[in-house]
């Protein structure tokens, strides 16, 4: 089992996804260029936070041409898990690999402060460890994560169980006030139709140790940790 | 010599407006041995301007203790370097941008922020934190501020704040912390000071020493611009007029993109082993870079300027060499390997070309489509520019009388509803709304973020294994209110709250950087402000053990003749040994006993009541309540300071203490409220029956040397026993309870006693309400 993590120009949590992933949970991790179209035989992909290319134009606009995001695409087409955090969700939307697009905060200020989530679906590789309806504190750290999306395709996220986190209160409550930044349906995190690729504002990477406040987004890399090991065994 | 085509002839009237004294023009005559050209004129303009030369305050600054058993390197590099162990150091340093921010705000920050980073990284460190101690007219009108005025200082903070968190959040490094202050001293001259920390291996370290006859000077990052001509030497080094707006284009835009970029470059450049000097391109841009290598390295160097990456075509040697265009680095490769160094360039996507080389025989050549636009004795213009003994003299003696002083009416006052509009104030109100605008998490080593202790804590992973053991503690600070009324003393305050705020996150003070806010150095009563500061940081910082390692110096600091408060703010480094030991403010749990410390020990001196009451007119109750402004700063007692902080490492190394928050602007009561607000559900009750009268100096008195920390009942003793080994008076002075109500008892009765939730919401709220007004 191996993951990869992606490094844009601009990437500023490349780092710390990596640590989570070799030093908190011990497994191998590798960065992976964005002018490389060889990912390295990894087994997961971690498209990580930061400002790839800036956010010029749009966050994440310009990523989505970069050569690495062709073998992403090819990679996610073919089944492979790729989780989006923050930026790497933003890049996501605008690969069209997840529906939907990001808006600037509802507050226009950027905003760092651990939210509140509620895990709406426990049968993704990126939530399986996870109880359906468990709260997780996380911290967000954005300026664009409000988001929106037509009517049909919300109805579509809906029906199809693709919402796989929301913003909410402490006790779990679907009040506004847990809700951030305006996201729509307060959506934190969504995946494709197919359920192997997903992205959330939140970063989980920064919440795996008692010291940095909250340790609630181990789940998330014990969730595709444990699918990797679940899809190893059935080719086995 | 050949001279440009369209030279201008240089006159002493053209010297003047370049901010040249005549006496100093006739010195680069004399330097030069001739006339200089414009672009000279230019270079030496800069050179010897105040931001860049220090001329006016080197004298003072040489008093400071700059020396200790863990600096590896004090002022005159880009940063201060100190050892940390294990093989690593931690380059450091606090730098000014507050022109700037007044002219045009985010422009002003971003690239205030900006050019710390670059120093940090230009030493090969990895930027770890950034803290940012700012200073803003009042925000809300009042007697003394117009609606118009504070609706400007709002717009003036808004800006800053959105530059300071563009720059950081987007480049990738956590804005941990700072202050924010206001005094209506401040309303057309904010003050914005940067912060920034980076750690490296003790090997790594980078200077700007151009070294080696004929290795190639290679140019990278952003491309040249006209944009941030002069910033140094006009913006920086003269004061404010009603013209000052029109200075808009001498201000410097920022991309922290491309900073980031730049930084990932560097670093990588230099682990290639084929760097031999680096110096980034911050204040007067390509000149001072060139120069100042040049003059360290004891070398000359030449550059074609033709050879510079520029955004735009016709630029003269003139503007090119005193662009202030961000994101630009000079350094220097060795000989026969700047390949290497140019494909780590070429791979990041930045510009980098060879634009010269390094020469023998010490003299600065400048070429231009291969004429020669400048050549100048690099170490005669770097050293031996003007160095200034400016006049000092003590403005006459304020005399205030007992009726311009802060009257005590503790019978008939209602402690409850003042503290509640102490809480309210923009200066104690929490700055949750400006600190949540920063990510303050990024590389996830944030142990405590602003608010969360009363130092920020970054602990230190191991750059090959990840593996963490230790952890730095930061904190700013600078009293300009106390500086104001005494400059001696409140410079003493300053290196003793930033010093006891680290050692209450449970780290060991080390070393500090200190950036010094003044008025017009012109001003014979300035000077003597600064030189009485300075004689307050080094008694301090020497009785203390903390050498200052850096900082800079902001002279000009006034609009319309009338100067700042004059501000000197610490940035205190500190160290702790094991991570886990880092130690934050909030209660944590019902029943732990709350614990009063005074370094000043039981034999603590009472002052005269006339004496009491001159020294609290100059603290926050004081400025709030009674709109009072006056008096003395507390006594300062620095033995007490340090039988206080090393009462707090003990505690926290032995792990006997569950929360420490040192008691400051507002005094006690204050600090305890602050610890109810960072513990949901906890509060206390607490009684002061022991406190001197009057209930207003009981409650809110400000002298230092003190922290209230919480105690687990059973360990109680052992604290106590600790306090009465270190020399420290300690009382027990309440309990941590899960009551709604927050209570402190003082001469029988509850002095304050309102709902917690009540005073939290004035203080949690109270800055995003003053801001949202419009």
């Amino acid at each position: 089992m191996k993951f990869g993590v992606v490094v844009f120009p601009g990437s500023n949590c490349d780092h710390d996804a990596f640590y989570a992933i070799a030093s908190v949970l011990h497994k191998p991790v590798e960065f992976i260029w964005h002018q490389s179209e060889d990912l390295m035989n990894c087994d997961a992909i971690v498209l990580p936070g930061g400002f790839a290319y800036g956010d010029y134009l749009r966050t994440g606009a310009i990523a989505r041409f970069s050569p690495v995001m062709k073998s992403v695409e090819r990679f996610a087409n073919s089944g492979g898990i790729v989780l989006g955090i923050c930026n790497g969700f933003q890049i996501l939307l605008e690969a069209g690999l997840l529906p939907g697009a990001m808006m600037r905060n509802s507050g226009l200020r950027y905003i760092c402060r651990h939210v509140h989530l509620r895990v709406e679906e426990a049968d993704t590789p990126f939530t399986n460890a996870a109880q359906k309806g468990q709260i997780l504190r996380i911290p967000i750290a954005h300026n664009d994560g409000n988001y929106n999306v037509d009517e049909a395709t919300l109805a579509e996220l809906e029906s199809n169980r693709q919402i796989i986190f929301r913003y909410t209160t402490p006790d779990g409550s679907d009040d506004a006030s847990g809700n951030p930044n305006g996201s729509m349906a307060s959506i934190a995190g969504i995946c494709n139709r197919e359920r192997n690729v997903a992205g959330l504002m939140p970063h989980p990477e920064r919440a795996v140790e008692s010291a940095l406040d909250s340790a609630d987004g181990l789940v998330i890399f014990q969730s595709m940790i444990e699918a990797l090991v679940g899809a190893a065994k059935a080719t086995a | 010599m050949a001279t440009a085509p369209t030279e201008i002839k240089v006159t002493p009237e053209i010297a003047a407006e370049h901010g040249l004294t005549s006496e100093e023009y006739v010195r680069v005559r004399k330097i030069l041995g001739r006339d200089p050209n414009i672009t000279e004129l230019g270079i030496f303009s800069v050179m010897w301007s105040e931001h860049c030369s220090y001329k006016s305050s080197k004298v003072h600054l040489k008093r400071l203790p700059t020396r200790g058993k863990l600096v590896v390197q004090g002022p005159g590099e880009n940063a201060g370097v100190v050892d940390i162990g294990d093989g690593l150091v931690a380059a450091f340093k606090i730098e000014s941008h507050n022109h700037p921010s007044y002219v045009e705000p985010f422009q002003g920050a971003t690239t205030g922020v900006g050019g710390i980073l670059r120093d940090i990284f230009t030493m090969g460190a990895r930027p770890i934190a950034v803290l940012d101690s700012l200073r803003f007219g009042e925000i809300v009108a009042s007697r003394t501020t117009s609606e118009e005025e504070a609706a400007r200082n709002r717009r003036i903070l808004d800006g800053v704040i959105r530059g300071v968190a563009n720059y950081g959040n987007c480049f990738g490094v956590p804005t941990v912390g700072g202050e924010v202050g206001f005094e209506p001293c401040y309303s057309q001259n904010p003050l914005v000071n940067a912060l920034a920390l980076g750690i490296a291996r003790k090997e790594e370290i980078f200077l700007a020493k151009a070294k080696g006859i004929g290795n190639p000077v290679i140019y990278v990052g952003a491309k040249t611009g006209r944009d941030g001509i002069h910033g140094a030497s006009l913006l920086a080094s003269a004061e404010f007029t009603e013209e000052s707006q029109q200075k808009r284009p001498n201000v410097q835009v920022g991309d922290p993109f491309m900073e980031k970029l730049l930084l990932e470059a560097c670093i990588e450049a230099m682990h290639t082993g084929a760097v031999v000097a680096i110096q980034d391109m911050g204040a007067a841009g390509l000149t001072c870079s060139t120069m100042e290598m040049a003059s360290r390295g004891g070398t000359g160097i030449e550059i074609d300027l033709a050879k510079v990456p520029q955004r735009e075509s016709g630029m003269t040697p003139y503007e090119i060499m005193l662009s202030e265009s961000q994101e630009r680095m000079l350094l220097v490769a060795e000989k026969g390997r700047e390949r290497e160094v140019l494909d780590v360039f070429k791979k990041w996507g930045l510009d980098a070309v060879v634009v010269g080389s390094v020469t023998e025989g010490g003299i600065a050549k400048v070429l231009h489509h291969g004429q020669v636009a400048a050549e100048i004795p690099a170490h005669p213009l770097a050293e031996e520019g003007p160095i200034y003994q400016r006049p000092i003299s003590q403005p006459p003696l304020r005399r205030e009388t007992p009726s311009d002083w802060f009257v005590f009416k503790a019978g008939t006052t209602n402690f409850t509803e003042n503290f509640k509009k102490l809480l309210a104030s923009p200066a104690i109100s929490s700055k949750r709304w400006i600190t949540e605008q920063y990510d303050t998490m990024v590389r996830t080593n944030t142990l405590a973020g602003p608010g969360a202790s009363d130092a920020a804590v970054i602990r230190i992973k191991d750059p090959q294994t990840g593996e963490v053991k230790r952890a730095l503690a930061l904190s700013t600070d600078g009293n300009g209110r106390w500086c104001h009324l005494n400059p001696r003393l409140g410079a003493m305050h300053a290196v003793a709250e930033a010093a006891r705020n680290v050692a209450a996150s449970g780290a060991r003070p080390i070393a500090a950087t200190n950036c010094l806010n003044f008025g017009s150095p012109e001003k014979p009563e300035v000077m003597w402000q600064f030189s009485e500061a300075i004689d307050g940081l080094k008694v301090a910082c020497e009785e203390l053990g903390t050498p200052i390692t850096g900082g800079n110096v902001s002279f000009y600091n006034e609009t319309l003749g009338k100067s700042i408060y004059p501000t000197p703010v610490i940035g205190m480094l500190g160290i702790i040994d094991d991570a886990s030991h880092a130690l934050k403010l909030g209660f944590r749990e019902k029943g732990d006993l709350i614990v009063l410390l005074d370094g000043a020990g039981s034999a603590a001196a009472t002052p005269s009541p006339a004496n009491l009451a001159q020294e609290f007119s100059s603290s926050e109750y004081s400025k709030t309540i009674a709109q009072i402004v006056a008096g003395e700063p507390p006594q300062i007692d620095l033995a007490a300071e340090k039988r206080l902080q090393q009462m707090l490492l003990a505690l926290a190394s032995e792990s006997l203490v569950q929360s420490v928050h040192d008691i400051s602007d507002g005094g006690i009561a204050v600090t305890l409220a602050e610890c109810c607000f960072a513990a949901p559900g906890l509060s206390a009750s607490v009684s002061l029956e022991g406190a001197e009268p009057p209930g207003e100096h009981a409650l809110f008195n400000e002298r230092g040397a003190r922290a209230v920390v919480s105690v687990k009942s059973s360990l109680l003793a052992r604290v106590l026993d600790s306090a009465r080994q270190y020399g420290v008076a300690a009382h027990q002075i309440g309990q941590v309870t899960r009551d709604k109500r927050f209570r402190i008892q003082y001469k029988g009765s509850a002095a304050i006693d309102s709902p917690l939730d009540v005073l939290r919401d004035v203080w949690a709220h109270s800055l995003e309400r003053a801001l949202n007004t419009r």
